[in-house]
């Protein structure tokens, strides 16, 4: 059987594509954007008119997959770990609604924060929505779990969670196709056309429908292919090890042996049959979470008096940080193995904005209008233009999520500081800054918004931005005076008439907003490189 | 039974996914295992990027490379070969460009850098940009260094050469043969300097 190559993201979309998904929804985020990318190139979808292009956020994708699913098709809807705050409202809802088609939401989680704001566990929405998760432990446990996920939302008629992180997501390996490809859902209706409708009396029916599905998707857990109990010998101690962390543990073992018993857990809720099988067993548990510590937690209860639990709460494993093989074997009482220590010499090489970004230059202009007013008035958002926090820019002061830059200057001019600067990406401001302009405009609050507009989403690789070619018509559809929308030309040459146009505006007592246009160089790049190609 | 632990170091767009991926195609058409792990995202734009590539006979458990246990560090780049001597095991080498990627205000002497790369016990330390300028283009310097830690990579060196035909199939012979010729010159470097 041939093995294919693929990331962790290609697999899940590889997946998905072999199990009739009709389409697939989200907004890029490291480390998800390849999933859907590897959809949206991929021959076989565009011939089976499989949808896969961006949605606005990962609200608006969530709701779309929705949809999909109440029309009875499969459907995957992808995104980063923080995305899925964007997406919780229909997501926990999306439980009492329940799924018609197969409907899978994948959460990529970065522990570590390797390209993100917080190191936030998918694992708790899925226990809070109460639905299934699924956690794969390689590429080719992530390529049979969407399979499976897929017949299992539609056996149980329940949105499934999928939860993978940055290196699972990242890491490559091996993973064998099954044979057949299944074919697309027909058009389905609900059996129950009133089954989406959320209305209290229906949602509380629904509420304890989902309810009572929790002790099934716990009997299908305990027999879940992908729970596995290995035994071992050595019962003075019992290890539970969700996800990749498992391939950590066996790392640190001759043959893949572990002596203890193990209990590698894929599928949530809880096997309880196999934890309580564990606990009878053993005189303690280690529990290794490559996330924040949930099923610690849970075995070790309020007061901690009943099991003997070790993991990342009494310090066995540190608090906080991805794992890796070395962090176990100390957890495991082995011996660490390291290679020479780094010479003093060597310096970090943090990221930093490419020479040429348009940004760099907004950013120069910017801080010179600035720099007769005191410190701290930018506020930005979630970009390639984030790293203007960093040397030699050191021009933004805050960045916190997607949208904000627009909504904490507004409530810091609320404040009384005056002028705020609002400094924030095209695909960022349809993501999610748009609602926050039009609450500045209706509270007429003195702020100026700077929409970096480089045409495409850069940060995560340069997908086509929901933005393009809408900017100006946005904002005045939203009530921004036609005067007070400004375009800037961010480049050296155009630096003092960019400072004077920003001056102005930040003399304006309303909303204004300057939007400097100019596409990100690596985008241009990009785009000559695949002309040649065509030619 | 063969086994390599490979630590692959450069910064953002110098090429160590393409030479993961001439090493990954080598080792799979010989039935071997294979795991790779890669950065993407904020990491790039000119930050330190590295991938840990595995391979093996057996099959292999974690997606990372434990400390002190890499075979040998292949680098694009001096200072960031020893960014990552930690993962080098006692035995490993380390086979790198003497070139720096000075894109940082706080870049350290090269004298001083290239001073600790020699230092090390096993290491293979070559200007790969003036040795890819002679095989054709300096932007084959990534296929230099893995040319250069081939003798150590315990496969047959026509094994690359048919990795490298494959993995640039589309871009043309004339780009083939100045990959080939890279490799080979990185290659007759170790040999005579081992
Ligand atoms: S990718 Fe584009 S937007 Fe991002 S830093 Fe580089 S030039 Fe600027």
């Amino acid at each position: 059987m041939q093995r294919l190559l693929l990331l962790g993201d290609e697999a899940i979309a590889q997946a998905a594509l072999d199990a009739g998904l009709s389409g697939i929804y989200a907004y890029p985020g490291t480390p998800s954007t390849e999933i859907t990318e590897f959809v949206q190139n991929s021959k076989f979808a565009s011939e089976n008119n499989i949808h896969s292009s961006w949605s606005a956020n990962e609200k608006t994708a969530m709701e779309s997959a929705l949809g999909m699913s109440y029309a009875g098709k499969r459907t995957m809807v992808c995104m980063k770990h923080v995305g899925l705050n964007v997406a919780a409202d229909p997501f926990i809802n999306s439980a009492i609604t329940g799924a018609n088609g197969g409907m899978i939401v994948v959460s990529a989680d970065d522990p570590s924060m390797h390209s993100s704001q917080n190191e936030q566990d998918s694992r708790f929405y899925g226990k809070f929505a109460l639905v299934p998760i699924l956690e794969p432990c390689d590429q080719q446990e992530a390529y049979d779990m969407v399979h499976y996920g897929f017949d299992f939302s539609e056996k149980f008629k329940v949105p499934v969670l999928m939860r993978i992180t940055t290196r699972m997501a990242h890491s490559r390996s091996g993973v064998i196709r099954k044979p057949d490809i299944r074919k697309q859902n027909e058009l389905k209706m609900p059996s129950d056309l009133r089954q989406f409708v959320l209305l209290p009396a229906i949602a509380k029916k629904r509420y304890k429908n989902l309810l009572g599905n929790h002790s099934v998707f716990i009997t299908e857990s305990e027999a879940s292919p992908f729970n596995r109990y290995i035994d071992g010998p050595d019962k003075s101690k019992g290890i539970i090890v969700c996800g990749i962390a498992f391939n950590y543990l066996l790392e640190n073992f001759e043959d893949r042996k572990v002596p203890n018993p193990v209990l590698k857990i894929g599928q949530y809720p809880l096997p309880r049959n196999l934890v309580e099988k564990m606990a009878d067993e053993c005189d303690e548990i280690l529990v290794i979470e490559d996330g924040y510590p949930i099923i610690e937690e849970l075995l070790k209860g309020l007061l901690g008096r009943g099991l003997k639990v070790k993991g990342r709460l009494d310090g066995t494993l540190p608090r906080d940080g991805e794992l890796n093989p070395n962090i176990l074997a100390v957890a495991l009482g082995k011996a660490d193995t390291f290679g020479l220590p780094v010479p003093e010499l060597v310096v970090g090489r943090p990221p930093s904005l490419c020479s040429g970004c348009p940004h760099i230059d907004s950013y120069y202009a910017l801080t010179e209008t600035l720099s007769d007013l005191s410190n701290g008035r930018v506020f930005s958002d979630i970009g390639c233009y984030t790293l203007g926090a960093l040397k030699p820019y050191e021009a933004i002061n805050s960045c916190v999520d997607m949208g904000a830059s627009i909504t904490m200057a507004k409530g810091a001019a609320d404040a009384g500081l005056i002028p705020s600067v609002a400094v924030i990406g095209d695909s960022t401001f349809t993501h999610s800054g748009m609602t926050g302009l039009l609450d500045a405009i209706n509270d007429k609050s003195p702020i100026t918004v700077m929409i970096l507009d480089n045409g495409t989403t850069a940060m995560t690789g340069g997908q086509e931005s929901p933005a393009f070619g809408k900017l100006e018509d946005i904002c005045r559809g939203l009530g921004v005076e036609e005067a007070h929308i400004r375009v800037l030309k961010p480049l050296k040459k155009y630096h003092d008439e960019n400072v004077a146009i920003i001056k102005e505006e930040l003399a304006y007592p309303g909303v204004s907003v300057i939007i400097p246009r100019r596409e990100c160089i690596v985008a241009i790049d990009k785009r000559i490189r695949a002309k040649f190609k065509n030619k | 039974m063969m086994k390599r632990d490979i630590i692959l170091a450069g910064v953002g767009g110098q090429g160590i996914i393409s030479i993961a991926s001439i090493i990954g195609y080598a080792a799979l058409e010989q039935g071997m295992f294979l795991k790779q792990s890669e950065v993407h995202g904020m990491s790039q734009r000119g930050g330190d990027v590295m991938s840990n590539l595995r391979i093996s006979h057996h099959e292999i458990a974690s997606d990372l490379i434990p400390f002190g246990q890499a075979d040998m560090i292949i680098s694009i780049e001096p200072l960031e070969a020893l960014r990552y001597l930690p993962y080098l095991s006692a035995q490993g080498w380390v086979i790198t460009n003497i070139r720096p990627f000075n894109n940082i205000p706080n870049y350290p002497e090269i004298d001083q850098v290239l001073g600790e790369i020699t230092r090390l016990p096993h290491h293979i330390a070559l200007d790969a940009d003036a040795t890819a300028k002679e095989a054709g283009s300096t932007k084959a310097a990534n296929i230099v260094i893995l040319g250069a830690a081939a003798p150590f990579l315990g496969m047959a060196y026509h094994k690359l050469e048919d990795a490298i035909r494959f993995i640039f199939r589309t871009k043309g012979d004339k780009i083939i043969d100045l990959n080939l010729n890279a490799l080979k010159a990185g290659c007759d470097f170790t040999e005579k300097h081992m």
